[in-house]
């Protein structure tokens, strides 16, 4: 997994800004944004968790001739045998994955401008017994994201889990 | 604008309604604009006779997205250095979630005065569904 040209776009940032219901116009309106102590548009905290869309093996997007979980004529469209399915699906992948944690450090803030590229490194993975979900499988991710100068922008560090159930509550 | 040490103290809470009623709509404007189109988040039928959930849920990340909106409310634009959290219980349309940050010391490191918080999202039933910290810069 790897992200490459993450052009970090105003219109981007505006409509993230508002799918997490932020109406603060530092993330849309240049005039307003520059007046601000972030001297000019800047990226919502989570933003980094956009770089998926700059990711040409994201599992979590359905692609052009590819077979895609999601429903359509039946309620998905990957049979349970398809070669694609696979018996133990990574992290994130298909109904088990969920996202357990996930830290930021900011050694700046994104820009638009900033054309951003990351390498996503395996970190550790454990396992863990619950009453709740049944065995639960943790694995960790490590995400630098450097802007075109090489520069470090944010290290994201990601926990993902699968569970053996569907998890209520 | 950055707090400032001078006017903080250990114990000071800053808390919001980060969403009333959560719609699907907004599970797709997220899916859309993050690009995690995991059918969990938006699609009913897949989530429910292939994941075994009663209904879709929200990306753990939206709620990291919408207490985000809490804490750079409260600490300013840009001056947030760390953020982490956990997810500790799923997210479901129809919930009003509230944000709290707390002030948990308030220090300097290499010059630098930072504040550090405890961040905790709850649900209508008072029920935590994230936890985490939170760093920023501050002023003396």
């Amino acid at each position: 997994m790897a992200v490459e040209n993450f052009a970090v776009e105003a219109s981007h940032i505006m409509m993230f800004a508002r799918a997490i219901g932020d109406p603060n116009q530092v993330y849309a309106n240049a005039a307003y944004a520059e007046g601000t102590e972030a001297g000019g548009i800047i990226a919502p905290p989570t933003f980094a968790q956009a770089s998926a869309q700059f990711d040409e093996d994201y599992r979590l997007r359905p692609k052009v001739g590819h077979p895609w979980m999601g429903s359509g004529k039946e309620a998905t469209g990957i049979a349970p045998k398809d070669p694609g399915a696979g018996d133990d699906p990574p992290v994130g992948m298909g109904a088990r994955g969920l996202h357990a944690e996930q830290h930021f450090e900011y050694h700046r803030h994104m820009r638009p401008g900033d054309v951003l590229s990351a390498v996503v490194k395996k970190g550790e993975s454990w396992e863990k017994h619950s009453k709740r979900a049944g065995v639960l499988k943790f694995s960790e991710t490590v995400t630098e994201y450097r802007d075109q100068t090489g520069e470090l922008v944010i290290t994201a560090r990601s926990v993902g889990v699968t569970t053996e159930k569907a998890v209520e509550g | 604008m950055a707090l400032s040490a001078a006017n903080l103290n250990v114990g000071d809470t800053h808390t919001e309604v980060l969403v009333e009623d959560l719609k699907r709509t907004q599970l797709v404007q997220y899916a859309g604009a993050s690009g995690d189109y995991n059918p969990v988040h938006t699609d009913e039928k897949f989530v429910t006779e292939v994941a075994g959930y009663p209904t879709v849920f929200a990306h753990g990340m939206l709620t990291m997205g919408m207490t985000g909106m809490l804490v750079t409310n409260y600490v300013g634009d840009g001056q947030l250095t760390k953020y982490g959290v956990r997810f500790v219980n799923q997210v479901w349309p129809g919930d009003t979630l509230t944000g709290t940050a707390e002030v948990t010391e308030i220090r300097q490191e290499d010059g630098e005065h930072l504040v550090d918080l405890k961040i905790t999202t709850v649900n209508q039933n008072d029920t935590p569904v994230m936890t985490g910290t939170a760093t920023a810069r501050i002023t003396a």
